[in-house]
Formats: structure tokens, sequence, C-alpha cells
């Protein structure tokens, strides 16, 4: 029996939500990864988010592809509806789920591997289709469940765990969604939940096409010395350019922010995201300037992270013709006999 | 030689010329004079420049389907002329444009010969290029009119509706197009030929119509409002269909669209986002062909287990591979059958015709959202693009969509204890499954791995083979609610041969009967119209010493699938198999039947 419930044993003092919600109540089943493996930081941080933004919890659709990344969502929101896909093709589902219920929030989790190697195209595509939902990318550098292969995020000259160096250039993900043109383009690190749950606040806020790539480390594969996916080399050569803080509408903007080094970007619910540059020569609104930003610390071989790219203009929304409201109770069919009976009028 | 209103035209012309109107015209004109008539499209994977055929048989015995014989050939293609020459019954007619004169090439002697200098007229009467090019085909049209007694009325009746009001001014030069052929017939002709239409009353009731347009029209009635392919032929234009119906008829109070429609970036992806869709609750489909079935297929076998409804549309083509895009087969039958790894089965409809197609439609929205799985149209390019003559197609005023067994917030609020997906409280194989966002206590993860009746993750064996039990027994289920076969037996009961068919095979079918019946013998029918197959097919096959089992494949997966499905003797199944890519005809049935006896009775 490998599902396991929580229990669910409340502490007395656990603060609530405006829905009068504790966090344990967006928790799902307990997770069967490796011990210290990052992805577990990452639920606690999404639980920790959508706990905050007071969103109920079977008003959320999570979804996901294949690979120890693509298991948890099971671990976080139990009220929610989970679908795990097929290898890579988490974005068509949550294209057609979407375009069936606008309404829901819609919370995808794939891994490096499920996005950038099999899945490339739906990934793309999706970003493409401005879908609106959270994807989150736990990027680990291998194939976690196989067993530690290398993944296109690998970088050149990584070593696998036993001792293979990879030679092909990775695949980026958060250049290559700037470049798409995708509206919210960040990148976290689990070990760092500080600024991860502002970005994942921020991101589920965002309308339309959000991705937090995470760097998110294998405890059992890809942590060793010479992996470039490790605990210890994202500490090393992690670099914020910006420092981002989420405030809820009708909030009081309590963040000191210096004129000219910080700016607050409304969202499309009257939410704010603050973006504190940490780094001066970060433009986080200019999309020529983020990726030669980016291209510049690559070099340098920096893990930049922060909200590296934002743009709230953009759609949100499968394609241009959103559905205004959820498809899901079947289509009235106004006058069925006459529709037939005007198209056979043409065909006789 | 045939004559009045029973007989065959065929047209041959390039791709791309515009004749595929004045085809239709010439077809459609037939069928307001009240004559039954059949037309079929012979058009090459290319569009400019290749030859392509247009065949319309005209008949008044009812059978619309192709005769193999030529009584009338239009040779508007100076690349095939010789072989579009040979093809012509003795006593029949060659129709040329002999503003080139072909006097060397015309070799046959048995045949008569009608020259019209359409393009020199034509060219004399109009300036513009691409007019020129047109205006020959309409021109042609007003020749046939004059030898073939056709109504010119009708005709610019017919124009006038194919213009429409926007496009009104066309009318005119069309009718003197057609008046230019139509003269010149009549001036140097005897008109009528003896080979002619004359009007009558037996086409009340019907349509002419193309089995994609029906399928779309289906879909959309049924209340299919999301939608997600990638562009393949010969199934396109059931997307194209949706598109425009929906367009009309799709809209709320506030005129905001209440569908949608995506295009994929591939086959894989579109079946992606109608499970997406389905799994959500909306009504759902896809429409492919073969190769887009194949890409298709993991997403298939995630659909089967995990059990969201989909409908799939598969308008075959001519396979393997590529094979030839423009040609039918009905080779997928196997692919749609069991697609997807591990043990798939899945429900099948296979209509015989437009009418048919537009039924299925309807039904299987029903079927796949009843039993939470995936359902195959299983179509073909023969009833998907030509336009065929059929009964009125009728809406039951009475129908409901059937949305399976789905817990409302209602229902979840009463629910004592944990809801478990996978279960079978009512003992058909058929869970109760929940929708996202309705309520806190339908939560249940979707996996494609192995799960238990709670929609748990489980590598436990008895947990898994219970789900995986009961799965077959849903597929059972099905076998009462799929439509049935249609059966007909012969009048003079009881026979020894029967013949299984199924899909656009049955007009040939019906018309091999009808002439083999003629000849002495008869024969019990049975089509096939859905898989799970049903008893009564068994019970067909029992009560026959041999069954002919007819299906345009060269493998006979019709067949294998009886054998294998039905436990039938393999002994008895004689496959009679038409696979060129060209519809099948009554005279390949009757051959192949012929023939098998006189083997048998030689051995
Ligand atoms: C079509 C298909 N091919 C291969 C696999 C095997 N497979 C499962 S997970 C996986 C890799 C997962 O890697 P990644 O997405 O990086 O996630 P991680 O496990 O590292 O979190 C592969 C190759 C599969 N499930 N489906
Ligand atoms: S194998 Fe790696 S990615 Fe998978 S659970 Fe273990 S640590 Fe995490």
């Amino acid at each position: 029996m490998s599902f396991m419930t929580k229990p669910k044993v409340h502490h007395p003092n656990l603060p609530k939500n405006k829905l009068g919600l504790t966090t344990r109540d967006y928790e799902g089943g307990m997770s069967t990864l490796c011990a210290g493996c990052g992805h577990d930081s990452i639920t606690a941080g999404l639980i920790e988010a959508v706990w905050a933004l007071d969103i109920e919890p079977h008003k959320v659709a999570k979804m996901s592809g294949i690979g120890c990344s693509s298991k948890t969502p099971a671990y976080f929101l139990r009220e929610a509806h989970g679908i795990n896909a097929v290898h890579g093709r988490m974005p068509s589902i949550a294209t057609g789920a979407q375009a069936a219920n606008p309404e829901l929030h819609f919370i995808g989790v794939s891994g490096d591997g499920d996005s950038l190697n099999i899945g490339f195209g739906q990934f793309a595509h999706a970003i493409r289709r401005d879908v609106n939902m959270l994807y989150i990318i736990e990027n680990n550098g291998v194939y976690g469940l196989t067993k530690g292969q290398f993944s296109a995020s690998a970088d050149v000259g990584s070593k696998a765990k036993y001792g293979q160096v990879n030679e092909n250039p990775p695949i980026d993900p958060v250049l290559t969604a700037i470049t798409l043109g995708c509206g919210f383009v960040a990148r976290g690190f689990s070990g760092d939940k500080d600024q991860l749950i502002p970005l994942i606040q921020a991101g589920l806020k965002h309308n339309g096409f959000a991705l937090i790539d995470v760097i998110s480390p294998c405890v059992a594969f890809n942590d060793h010395e010479g992996s470039t996916k490790s605990y210890a080399h994202t500490r090393e050569y992690f670099h914020p350019a910006i420092h981002t803080d989420f405030i809820p509408p009708r909030e009081e903007i309590k963040v000191e922010y210096e004129k000219g080094k910080a700016m607050p970007i409304e969202l499309h619910d009257g939410s704010t995201i603050v973006l504190r540059k940490i780094d001066v020569d970060h433009e986080p609104t200019n999309r020529a300037a983020a990726i030669g930003y980016l291209e510049r610390h690559r070099e340098a071989q920096e893990i930049v992270t922060g909200l590296l790219y934002v743009n709230e203009d953009h759609g949100g929304g499968v394609g241009d013709v959103m559905p205004p409201k959820s498809l899901t109770g079947g289509a009235a069919i106004r006058d069925p006999k006459k529709i037939l009976e005007t198209f056979q009028s043409t065909s006789r | 030689m045939p004559q009045v209103n029973d007989f065959t035209l065929k047209i041959a012309t390039v791709n791309g010329t515009g004749s595929a109107s004045a085809n239709g015209l010439l077809m459609k004109s037939i069928f307001r004079m009240g004559v039954p008539v059949m037309g079929k499209n012979y058009f090459p994977s290319n569009i400019q420049g290749l030859p392509t055929w247009y065949e319309i048989r005209v008949t008044d015995p009812g059978h619309l389907t192709r005769a193999g014989q030529v009584h009338f050939m239009v040779a508007m293609n100076a690349e095939t002329f010789a072989k579009d020459q040979a093809e012509i019954a003795p006593g029949g007619y060659l129709f040329y444009d002999s503003t080139w004169p072909r006097t060397r090439e015309i070799t046959r002697d048995d045949i008569t010969v009608i020259g019209v200098p359409l393009a020199e007229m034509i060219n004399h009467h109009f300036v513009e290029p691409r007019t020129r090019i047109l205006m020959k085909n309409v021109a042609y049209v007003g020749a046939l009119a004059a030898l073939l007694d056709l109504d010119l009325d009708i005709i610019e009746q017919l124009l006038k509706e194919t213009f429409g009001e926007k496009k009104a001014k066309l009318v005119e030069p069309n009718m003197e197009a057609v008046h230019i052929g139509y003269d010149y017939a009549k001036k140097h002709y005897d008109c009528p030929l003896p080979l002619h239409v004359k009007k009558a009353d037996m086409t009340k009731g019907h349509v002419i119509v193309d089995g994609n347009t029906t399928a779309a029209l289906g879909a959309m009635l049924a209340g299919a409002n999301v939608a997600a392919w990638y562009p393949i032929t010969p199934s396109t234009s059931v997307m194209d269909a949706f598109t425009s119906f929906c367009a009309k008829h799709r809209h709320d109070d506030q005129g905001q669209p209440q569908y949608k429609i995506i295009q994929a970036e591939d086959e894989l992806a579109a079946c992606g986002m109608v499970l997406g869709a389905g799994w959500m609750g909306a009504r759902a489909f896809t429409a492919t062909s073969g190769p887009g079935i194949s890409l298709m297929n993991e997403f298939i076998s995630f659909g089967y287990y995990t059990e969201i409804p989909a409908v799939i549309f598969d308008i075959q083509r001519v396979g393997p591979s590529t094979g030839m895009p423009t040609r039918t087969q009905q080779s997928d039958i196997n692919e749609c059958a069991y697609a997807g790894h591990g043990d798939t089965r899945h429900i099948c409809l296979y209509p015989a015709d437009p009418r048919e197609a537009f039924d299925f439609a309807i039904r299987s929205f029903d079927l796949a959202e009843h039993f939470q799985t995936p359902v195959f149209v299983v179509s073909d390019l023969d009833i998907g693009m030509n336009e065929w003559m059929v009964p009125e197609l009728k809406w039951n005023e009475s129908y409901r969509p059937d949305r399976g067994k789905v817990l409302s917030a209602g229902d979840l609020d009463k629910l004592e204890g944990r809801f478990g997906r996978y279960q079978d409280p009512d003992r058909d194989g058929i869970p109760w499954r929940t929708l996202p966002g309705v309520h806190p206590k339908g939560a249940y993860f979707t996996r494609g791995s192995g799960h238990s009746e709670h929609g748990t993750y489980t590598e436990d064996a008895a947990e898994y083979q219970r789900v995986l039990d009961r799965l077959r027994r849903k597929f059972d289920t099905a076998r009462k609610f799929v439509p049935a076969p249609y059966i007909d037996y012969a009048r003079s009961k009881p026979v020894k041969a029967g013949i299984i068919s199924l899909g656009s095979c049955d007009l040939a079918v019906k018309e091999a009967r009808h002439n083999l019946k003629g000849k002495g013998t008869e024969f019990d029918y049975c089509r096939i119209r859905a898989f799970p197959f049903t008893d009564d097919i068994r019970q067909f096959i029992d009560e026959h010493e041999t069954v002919f089992v007819i299906e345009q494949n060269r493998d006979a997966q019709l067949k294998a699938m009886l054998q294998a499905e039905l436990d039938a003797d393999a002994r008895k199944l004689v496959p009679i198999l038409h696979y060129n890519g060209l519809p099948i005809a009554s005279m390949h049935i009757e051959a192949a039947i012929e023939d098998h006896f006189r083997e048998a009775e030689a051995s």
C-alpha cells in the first residue's frame, strides 16, 4: 500500500487564512520521494503560497507529467482534482482542461526531463498559447525516476553519478520561455523558501502562463561534486537579481522600497508584486534587456534567480477566443431541429 | 448499353482547374430532376496540376455506388486522354474539347466521339485568364445539359444558390458559359443522346451531403463544445464544418462563443487537449486519420485506463504510413479497436454513409460519457469527402445528452465516507465520476499508473487486477448499448451463405446481393455497426455454411477480429478484400463470390 494519508491532527494555534483554513488543510498525501529531495521543499512552498492566497483547495486543478517531480501534486491540496498525464504531455491536458473551464486555478508541476526533453514541444506551445496556469519545473538536471540519466538541462561538463560527463549544451527553460513570449518568467531554488513563496503567489495571480524554473537538487542521483544542480553548487553560484514581495489586493503596501531600485507591478486582480532589484543592472520588464542580462550571467556561470521577466499586459488564456465561462455543463443547443432543417435546405 | 437514367458519366480534369464545382453542379442538377445519383471524386494528393476524376452514376435502380463501368467520358485532361478513352464501355461516348482536334489519338471505333471546341469559344467570350479556365468547365456542363437533356432552369437556380446574394453578379457570366456549350451541342449534335436523363420523382425526402459535414453537425447538435485537432486529409473538413456550424449557432445571449476549437501542434497534443477537456466535464472530440491515431496511442491508452470520455473521428485513408492520403480504405479497423499499450479495447462505431455518420456522431458522445472512455467513429474518405444521396437526416426531439454517471455537488454533500472513483456500485462496470471544482469531497487523483478502486496509486496485485477486470466488464456492458448490426435475411430462407461487412462497403454489397439474386443465388447480410461485437453476429455466422467477410483492406482485419472476439469458426469465413484506394464496387464482390463457388465446385 503506497498511498499514505497524513494524520490530520491540527495544532490548535496554527494560523488560519480568510477561509478559516490552516496550511494543514492544503496538504496532500505523504511524500514518497527520497528524504532531502528538493521537490518536497517546493511542495511545502506551494502549500504555503496557496493557503496565503485564500484559494479554496477544490478550486484548483493540479496536473503533472511523469517523473519524481510529477508525483508531487499528490502531496498537496488533497481536496483538489489532480491528473498525472503521460510523460511530457501535461501541457496539452492543461490546455484542454482550461479551455473547458477557465474558472479554476491551474497548477502544473513538471520535471526538466518532462518539459525539456520529451515534452519540449508541448511546453513551448503552452507558452505560445498563454495557457493561464502556474507551471513549475522542478529542475534537477537529471532524470530522477529512471535513476540518473542526464536531462536536457544538464550543463556541459557536469558529471553524472557514475562519472559520465555531459557534452551537450543545456536548454535553459527561462531563456526559452522569455524568447517564446511568456509573460511571467522566474527562477527559484528549492532551498530558498523566502524567495520561492512570493514567486509562486505572484505566478498564481499572473493572468497567463507563469513559469517558475526551480533548481531542485536530486539527492539520490545529482547532489555530488561535479553536478551543477547540487545543493552546494546552487548555493555557491546563486545570484538573486530581484527580490520579490507579494501583496494581496487591498492590503497596504508596507514594503519599503527605494525609488529606482524597486517597482510595484499590479496584477489583474489588484494584487501587487514588488520587485526589489538586488542587481541594479537588471531590467525585468524589458524583454531584450532581460535576455541580455541572463546571457551575461550565464557566461559567468551564475544561477540568476528572482522574477526575471514580467509583462502584465499579456493575454491570459488559450488563444484569442477564450470562452467566458465554463463549458463543462455540455452546450445548450437551441432549436436543433431548425438548425438541421436549415442545413438540409441547402443540400437538396 | 444502358440508356435513360441508368449510366455512368466520368469527367477527367486537371486538379486545381475548378472542375469540382462544375461536377457538383452536374450531379445536383440530376438529383433535382428527381433521379438518384452518386458522385465520387478521385483526386490526387496535390493542390494543382495532377489528373483528377469525378464519377457520376445516374441510377434509377438506386445503386448509389461505383458501377465499375463508364458510359460517357468527358476527357478534359490531355495527359490521361488515352487511358480515359480506353475505359469507355463499348457503345459509349467520348466527349472532348475539340479546340485541339485529336483525330490521330482517337483509336476506338466502337464509341461515339463528341467534340466541342470549349476553350476556343470560351477564350473568345471571356478575357481574364482564370475566368477562362473556370468557364471552360461550366461550358462542358452546358454541353452536357444539351446532350443529356438536363434542365437549364435547375442549373441556373443552383448557380444562384451557390453564389448567394453576395456574389449574385457571378450568375450571369456562368449562365453565358452554360449557353455557349449548350448552344454548340444543340447545333452540331442530335440532342438529347439516347443515353440521357429523364425527369422522375425518386429523390424526394433525400439530401446530398458528405459525411464529414454531417459528422460535424451531429457533433455540434450533440453538444460537443471543445474540439482539438491537427490538420490531416481526409479529416480536416470535419473540423472546418464544425467551426462554421459553431460560429453560426453556438453563442450565448451576449454573443460570446460557447465553444472552443484548438488547432494543436500535433495529434498527440490534440488528444491530450480532448482528454483534458473531457476530464473537466466538457464534451470534447478530435478528428484525424490513421497516422494521427498512431500518434495519439499513448494518450488513448491513458484515456482508457483513467476512464475519461473522448470522441475520436477516424476518417480512414490509405496506409501504411503516409500511404495515399486522398484515397480510401478501411485499414484502421484494428488500429482503432485496440489502440494503446496494455490490454485496451475501445468502443468503435462504423457508419456506412453520411446519414449514419450524423447519427453515430451524436451517439458517440453519449457512449463516451456513459462509459467514460474514448470512443471511435471509424469513417473513411469515401463517406467523409464524397457527396452522397441519402434519406434526410432526422432529429429526435426527445434527445437529451447522456452525461453518464456524474456526482453533482448535492450528491457529494450527502455522500457518506470517502468517494471511490473506480468502484462499481451498480455492477455494470461503470464507475461514478466527479468533476474538478465542484465539491471538496469529489477530489481524486487521475493517474495512468496502477490505481486502486479509490484512485490511489497501487502496485498491489489484487487491487490492480480488480480495476482491470472491471474495465473488461464495462466493455461487456457496452455490448448492449452500441448500435446493433443491420441484419437482412434473404427471402428464400434458409440460404447457405451470408455476407458480413461494415462501413462504406454497404451499398456495393447491397447491389451485389441484388445482382446475384438476379442470377439465382441469394445471400443473407449482416452489416456490423459497432465494436464490441454483439451476439447476433456470432449467431449469424453459426447459421451459415459460408460467410463472406467483405472489407477494404489487405489483411482481412475485420475477419481477424471476428475470429478473435467471437471465437468464430475461421473455416467458414471467406475474406473478400479490396484495397487499391478506390471505393469498392459491386462487381468486385460479385466476381469474388462467383470465383469462390467456381473453385469450390472444381475442387
Ligand atoms: C513515453 C515514456 N517514455 C519514458 C518513460 C520513463 N520515464 C519516466 S520518468 C522519466 C524521466 C523523468 O525525469 P524528470 O522529468 O527530469 O523528472 P524527475 O524524476 O527528475 O523529477 C522517464 C524517462 C515514460 N514514463 N514514458
Ligand atoms: S530520485 Fe532524485 S528527484 Fe527522485 S525523489 Fe529521489 S531525490 Fe528526488
